[in-house]
This record gives structure tokens, C-alpha cells and sequence, in this order.
């Protein structure tokens, strides 16, 4: 309970700078979405969050003062009431990686949602909530089976940790393996929504057929260049042949996109080159400029005629889904860092296959009887603890830095999102909260430890 | 069969679902009053832990009701919610420090091997306190007293001082609404102590505490609003949306809308009433009275501040960019929906009344503290 209460409470502080974070740093961005959030907000708001916060304290201080089955209600309550909060904020997210559901208004100059069941069932959002909560049970298995592992180590509380590895076991095992299939569903909906983030994290420059999966590889600099941009290079890389073709097309001979197809174009496969879509990104631009300027002098023929033009399906497809690329200078400004994204996907697609590793032999040594015995296996587990941690991490990093320069995928560049306050007052509330924050880190990891040395009581 | 919800209407609807929390929030930052209390009220160290572990089991609904204001504002009005807090940067991210300090004080407090230690986790539940209940009275008094920015035709925030909000500290009706916000905190936190803790001489001195943090609010309350009766304000024609300077605008939304008027007038009367009974007739029960005339008064007042056809955040830098219900609000489409998912609120709040129940069933007391149970 200490160390829920903890984390909790770190969880409630990090939630709220979120929520104030969109006002405070990205108010262009909080206006152009605020109507496709509001749903997912209010749901989050008036469902989780007092679920969570009410029951919370049942579970806390009602243990003498409830029933013990109203105490158990209550904690499977404030369970579901997390899990719930997780939803909608990944809805929100996952909208800005795909779009959907939503017309723009010219007269507002936002979006305004038309179908809230498009934007929860966003296939981006559907991957990204079941990847996302279930790497979190497996971080919790991970650090139970670490905990017991250390237990077992100091040969303290033996029954209590053998009974704990076994339910961290089984628990994150099943876990490690749905975060292992949401995992490959999410990255084939990436390579079909975000052909670009997909093409980086394979570092995929020239498209092909019989691609093959890269199970690791090390990149370097070279003379390559894709317009000005100077990419790397494999120094050396380890794949499976054909494979990458086969997860993404069907079978070993289709066709794999590289960046060159996106930012060049590719006519065989009907795609865009990067140039047109800028040039029809523009197009919308300049239309929206003059329905703006048709307003001011209250041209109310030029009015009505744009605004239905900004009802066309035509106009829609082939001109405002380009809309963020009037801000776009040159084509080969939406590579993202191919560096960050290469090295985050496969680092942790590489944990997700020790992990599994991890809880399976767990499992087998508990059953064998001699997990107690295997001194370097326990150490492995309790060195293990922080791995999620970062795998997490580095999942966040592939989903944002991957999309850049975007805040909303092809609709929005980052630089166009955020609000005129001068990049001192930004710093100054970094550090600010970088300062807290590192305090808080380390007076919880120090909390956590005298816990877990004291023990549970008896 | 379909049944045509006007835009106007749903604005409307939703501008009432933000000031219920806007009031619920003023009220439970009764929480906020206690915490400010810490360095003043307890005359020991088992005192201050029953106080703290007093507001510590209540704290989660306040910072809820603070996200869940943020957030409904946010879905309801967006415009607001990025030209105030992309503008007045410094005011909000002030009001989030001094709430994220919160956040993890309770629970880290009184944890072996905190590091930061007791007195560090002490001192940011008072600053949280002290300042928070301040700086939201501070930012909602703008909704009368106006900001300085201005939108372009894609609805982007330019804003006309370089403080970023912290202008705002410049304007006397805007600080006395921030004290008396404090003031009423400090008085509904008393008053709660008196209701829920088992020990006389803390409720004593709470006693004492009450009438000494009453003439303070009785005086900044007051200054706010007979300024507010008296002030200008920004209306909206109906028509054209454009925005005109109107004399004594309050005064008029109050007798264009008597009920608001009675509303704020039992409200007020009833955080007296509250007070009073605790005073001379050393009632128990002044927190329910107070607190309800709170929620009343507060709500009213968000009341006049949108309704009428009143700008609710005016911009004295460029009238016509001034914010209204109408022009500041999400979609027809959103609105509905989120309408649909607040029939639930009803579920909501019964099932924390009853939680609250079951917990505040007994009162706290000394041999409490020193308990094996969860405490802070």
C-alpha cells in the first residue's frame, strides 16, 4: 500500500502538468484540437478520475471503517478507474498520430469532431491502449519478481516471495506477450498511417521488395543525403531475410516503402512526393486565407462558395489532409531523427523479447524448486527492475519523435503549436520543474527502499 | 423522435457544469485553508499530524475537482482555456507548481528515508495552501477585470504585456478576490477541523482562528464586490457578437436575473450563518453552512460573469476579441455529447457521498494517529 500510495501520488503530479501543459506551452495546438479532446476529457474526467480519487481513499483509510468486502470493491475501483484514465488520454494521443473523425471549420479555424466512435476507435488508439497498459502490468510484474527475487536472496519472507514470483510470473508473462503482440499490431497500423515514422524506425531509406527484419543493426555516419538531409547508414545489421516484406505485405515479394519513396514521390505506387503535398498543403493554406480575407469585407457570395468548397470530399482528400505542409520548407524537413527512432524501436523490441525470457524461466526454476538457489538469476531479475522503465521510455520516444515535425500527423508542425511566450519563460519552468521532479526521484527510490527493507508486516 | 438542442443552449449548459465546479472547488479548498493553518493552528506536533491527516483524507477530491474544472472548461470552451493559459503563462504555472508540490506531499511526508524531509513536505502543503486558493481567486477575478490580449483570424493568442499574467497582481480587485478566496478557505478549513477532529483545545483555537480570518475576508469579499456593482463591464450584442463597454453591467446582470441575485444573497448570508453558530453558539455544524453559502455564492458569481450576454474574459487590449459562451465554445456536436456523458454526474456524486460517509462515520482522534492504519 506504501509503495502504490507513493507512485500514486507521483502519478497525480506528472497527470496535472500534462492537463495545464496543453494551455500553458501549446495554446495554438489546445484551440485546433480542444473540440476533438473535449469528449475524451469530460468521459476521462466525470468516469476515472473521481472513481479513482473516491475509492482511493476507501482503500487507504477505511479498513476499520468498512467492510472488507467493500475495501475489496473499492481497490478493484480505483484499478479500473486507472486503467479507465489511461484510456482516454492514449484516445488523445493516438489522434495525433492519425487523424480522424473530424471536418475543419474555416470560421473557427479548428477542428471540430463529427464522430466520436471514429475518434475512440481510432485503430492507432486501439494498438496503442492495450500495447500501453499492458507493458504497464508487466513493469508492476517486473518489479514484484525483482523484490521477491531480492527477498529470496537475502533468504527473508521465502513464502511470501516464492507465492509472489508465481503470480508476477504467470501475470507477466501473459502480459510480456500481449505487450509482444499489440506491439507488431501497432507497428503494421505505423507502417500504414505513418509511413515515415515506419520507413525510420527500419532506417529504410530505398524501398524494396523481400525487405528483411532487422533484428539489430548499428548505424553510421556516411556521405548518404536524401534532398540536403544527411542520413546514416548501416555499419553492420542482422536481419532475417524477407521478413519485413512478408509482415507488412503478406508474402516475400511486396513492396516495403522506403523515405526516398515518400519525400521523391513514387508514381507505380501512387504516392505523393513530398514537394506536391507542400504544394497542395498551400493550396488549402490560401484558400483559408481567403475565405478569412472574403469575411472581412463580408463577401457573402465568396463566403458561402468556399465554405462548401471546404465541405468537399475532393477538396478534403487531395488538398486539406496536406494542410500542415504549407509550413513545410523543404521536402526532406518531415525525415524525422532516424538515429532516435532506429535505436528506440529496436532497443525496445529487444527488451520485449527478454522479458519474456525473464518470467519463462522464473516460472520454470519455481517449478523446478531451485529458483531460491540460482543466485544469478535472482540477481538478473532485481537488475531487471528498471528495464520496463525504459522500454517504456523508449516507446514514447518512437511515438513522438518518430511523428516529427509534427504534433498532428501532415495537419500541424510542432513549431505552429505552441503558444508566444519567450523561450525564457520555457526554460526557466523546465528547470524548474526538472529541479522538483529530480528531488522527488530520488526521495522516492529512497522511500521505496527503506520499504522493501523493512518488509511487510506481519 | 429527435429533439433540436440549440448551440446557445448547450453553451449555456456547459457554462453551469463549469461554475457547479468552479464552486464545489472553491468550497473544497477547505483543504487548501487547513494547510495554511499548519504553522499557526497546532500547538504540537501531534496536533499538526491530526490536521494534516484531517485535510490529507479529502485532499484527492479537491485536486480532482481542480482537474476536472480544468478539464470540462477545457472541453466546454477551449478558446479560454488557450488564450488564458497560453497568455497568462506565469499565473497558471504558478497555480500548477503550487498544486503539483501538493500532490506527493501527503504521501511523502512522513515516509522513513524521505530525504527531502518532514519540514520540506510540511512547507509545500502550506505553500500550496497559501497560494493556491491566492492565484485561482486572482485568475478568476480576470473574468471581470479583463486581460490584456488579442486573437488573429486563426484564433492564435497574442498577448500585450510582457509579465505573461503576472500583471495581474497589479490590479486591486484582482488581489482581493485572491484573499478573499484565501480568507474563505482558511474559514471553511477551520470550520471543518471543528466538525471532524476530537480534541477541544484545537477546536478552541480554531474558534479563535475563525473570527480572526472572518474580518479579513468580510473586508476583501466586500471591496470586490461593491467594486463589481459599480464596475464596467463588457457585453456582447446578441445579434452581432460585437462587444460594447457597458456602466454597472453586474449590477444590471443581477437584476436582469433575480434568481442568481437571491442565490448570491442566501449564499453569502449562509457562510455568515455558518460562522456565526460556531462563534456564539459553538455549533459543530457551521461548515455545512458555510460551505454550502460558498458553493452558492460562487456559482453565482461565474453566473454573472457568462450569462447575460457578458464577456466573460474580456480583453482590454482589443474589445472585439474579447470571449463570450458563444464564440469561446467547442462545437454543437461536442457539446451534445459531452452532454450525454454528464447525465452520470448524478451517479457520480452519490456514489462519493457515500464514500465520504463511510469514512468520516468517526471522528479523528489523538489514539488514531498513533494507529497502525495508512496516515500521513
Amino acid at each position: 500500500m506504501t509503495l502504490f500510495g507513493i507512485n500514486f501520488a507521483i502519478g497525480i503530479a506528472t497527470g496535472i502538468i500534462l492537463e495545464f501543459e496543453f494551455g500553458t506551452n501549446w495554446s495554438n495546438y489546445s484551440w485546433f484540437v480542444g473540440d476533438i479532446f473535449g469528449v475524451p476529457l469530460a468521459v476521462e474526467g466525470i468516469l476515472a478520475f473521481f472513481l479513482e480519487s473516491t475509492f482511493v481513499a476507501v482503500m487507504f483509510f477505511g479498513w476499520n471503517k468498512v467492510s472488507k468486502k467493500f475495501h475489496l470493491i473499492s481497490t478493484w475501483l480505483v484499478a479500473i478507474g486507472a486503467n479507465l484514465s489511461a484510456l482516454w488520454i492514449l484516445v488523445a494521443n493516438a489522434w495525433m498520430q492519425h487523424p480522424v473523425g473530424m471536418i475543419f471549420n474555416p470560421d473557427t479555424a479548428r477542428n471540430e469532431m463529427v464522430s466520436f466512435w471514429a475518434v475512440l476507435f481510432n485503430q492507432v488508439a486501439v494498438d496503442k491502449f492495450l500495447h500501453t497498459i499492458s507493458s504497464g502490468f508487466l513493469l508492476a510484474s517486473m518489479f514484484v519478481l525483482g523484490i521477491s527475487a531480492w527477498y529470496l536472496m537475502r533468504k527473508r519472507e521465502e513464502q511470501m516471495a516464492k507465492r509472489s514470483i508465481l503470480i508476477a510470473g504467470i501475470f507477466g508473462l501473459l502480459s510480456s506477450l500481449m505487450v509482444a503482440y499489440t506491439g507488431d499490431q501497432s507497428a503494421r497500423t505505423v507502417s500504414k498511417v505513418q509511413p515515415v515514422k515506419f520507413a525510420s524506425m527500419e532506417a529504410l531509406y530505398d524501398g524494396k521488395s523481400n525487405a528483411g527484419l532487422l533484428a539489430f543493426g548499428l548505424l553510421k555516419d556516411t556521405d548518404k543525403k536524401i534532398g540536403d538531409k544527411k542520413v546514416r547508414e548501416f555499419a553492420f545489421k542482422i536481419q532475417i531475410p524477407n521478413l519485413l516484406s512478408v509482415l507488412t505485405g503478406g508474402d516475400k515479394d511486396s513492396y516495403v516503402q522506403g523515405l526516398q519513396d515518400h519525400i521523391m514521390g513514387n508514381e507505380k505506387l501512387g504516392l505523393l512526393s513530398t514537394a506536391e503535398k507542400i504544394k497542395n498543403g498551400k493550396f488549402a493554406r490560401d484558400v483559408l486565407t481567403s475565405y478569412k480575407s472574403a469575411r472581412l469585407i463580408n463577401d457573402t457570395a465568396q463566403i458561402s462558395s468556399i465554405k462548401r468548397t471546404f465541405k468537399e470530399k475532393e477538396f478534403n482528400d487531395k488538398y486539406f489532409r496536406y494542410f500542415g505542409y504549407a509550413s513545410i520548407d523543404k521536402p526532406e524537413d518531415v525525415i524525422p531523427d532516424v538515429t532516435a527512432s532506429f535505436y528506440s524501436f529496436h532497443l525496445m523490441v529487444i527488451l520485449g523479447f527478454l522479458f519474456i525470457m525473464i518470467f519463462s524461466v522464473a516460472l520454470y526454476l519455481l517449478f523446478k524448486g531451485t529458483i531460491s538457489d540460482n543466485k544469478w538469476f535472482l540477481w538478473i531479475a532485481l537488475l531487471s527492475i528498471p528495464l520496463p522503465y525504459i522500454a517504456s521510455e523508449l516507446g514514447w520516444i518512437l511515438t513522438e519523435l518518430g511523428r516529427q515535425p509534427w504534433i498532428i500527423q501532415d495537419m500541424m508542425t510542432v513549431s505552429k503549436a505552441v503558444s508566444q511566450i519567450s523561450t525564457g519563460s520555457v526554460i526557466t519552468t523546465f528547470i524548474l520543474f526538472a529541479v522538483l521532479f529530480t528531488g522527488l526521484l530520488i526521495s522516492e527510490v529512497s522511500i521505496m527502499v527503506r520499504q522493501i527493507k523493512t518488509g511487510p508486516k506481519h | 423522435m429527435t429533439v433540436m438542442i440549440s448551440q446557445l443552449f448547450l453553451q449555456h449548459y456547459w457554462w453551469i457544469i463549469v461554475s457547479i465546479l468552479a464552486s464545489l472547488l472553491v468550497f473544497l479548498m477547505f483543504v487548501q485553508g487547513g494547510q495554511s493553518l499548519i504553522y499557526s493552528l497546532p500547538q504540537n506536533n501531534i496536533q499538526k499530524t491530526m490536521i494534516v491527516n484531517t485535510m490529507g483524507r479529502k485532499w484527492e477530491f479537491t485536486f480532482t475537482t481542480l482537474v476536472t474544472f480544468g478539464g470540462a472548461f477545457f472541453a466546454s470552451f477551449p478558446l479560454f482555456y488557450a488564450t488564458s493559459f497560453g497568455g497568462a503563462y506565469w499565473v497558471w504555472i504558478a497555480i500548477l507548481f503550487s498544486f503539483t508540490i501538493q500532490a506527493i506531499a501527503y504521501e511523502f511526508r512522513s515516509k522513513p528515508n524521505n530525504i527531502l524531509g518532514q519540514k520540506t513536505f510540511d512547507l509545500f502543503l502550506f505553500l500550496n495552501g497559501s497560494l493556491g486558493p491566492f492565484l485561482i481567486g486572482v485568475a478568476v477575478a480576470t473574468f471581470f477585470t479583463g486581460a490584456m490580449f488579442k486573437l488573429n483570424q486563426m484564433n492564435q493568442v497574442h498577448w500585450a504585456t510582457q509579465w505573461y499574467g503576472l500583471e495581474a497582481l497589479l490590479n486591486l480587485r484582482n488581489l482581493a478576490l485572491g484573499f478573499a478566496v484565501l480568507f474563505l478557505a482558511r474559514i471553511n478549513g477551520l470550520l471543518y477541523i471543528i466538525n471532524t477532529l476530537e480534541d477541544d483545545a484545537l477546536i478552541k483555537r480554531s474558534i479563535k482562528g475563525l473570527i480572526t480570518n472572518s474580518i479579513p475576508f468580510l473586508i476583501f469579499f466586500l471591496f470586490f464586490v461593491i467594486s463589481l456593482l459599480f464596475s464596467k463591464g463588457f457585453a456582447a450584442d446578441p445579434l452581432t457578437s460585437s462587444i460594447t463597454v457597458e456602466k454597472f453591467k453586474y449590477m444590471h446582470n443581477f437584476i436582469h436575473m433575480p434568481v442568481v441575485l437571491i442565490l448570491f444573497l442566501a449564499g453569502v448570508a449562509s457562510v455568515l450563518f455558518g460562522i456565526g453558530i460556531t462563534v456564539f453558539r459553538k455549533s459543530l455544524s457551521g461548515i455545512w453552512f458555510t460551505g454550502s453559502g460558498t458553493v452558492l455564492s460562487i456559482f453565482s458569481l461565474f453566473l454573472i460573469a457568462g450569462f447575460n450576454g457578458t464577456s466573460f474574459y474580456p480583453s482590454l487590449f482589443d474589445l472585439q476579441s474579447s470571449l463570450t459562451i458563444s464564440n469561446a465554445s467547442s462545437s454543437h456536436f461536442t457539446l451534445k455529447t459531452m452532454m450525454y456523458v454528464s447525465f452520470i454526474i448524478p451517479f457520480v456524486i452519490t456514489y462519493i457521498w457515500f464514500a465520504w460517509k463511510a469514512i468520516n462515520n468517526n471522528k479523528i482522534t489523538e489514539a488514531e494517529m498513533s494507529s497502525e492504519e495508512h496516515k500521513y
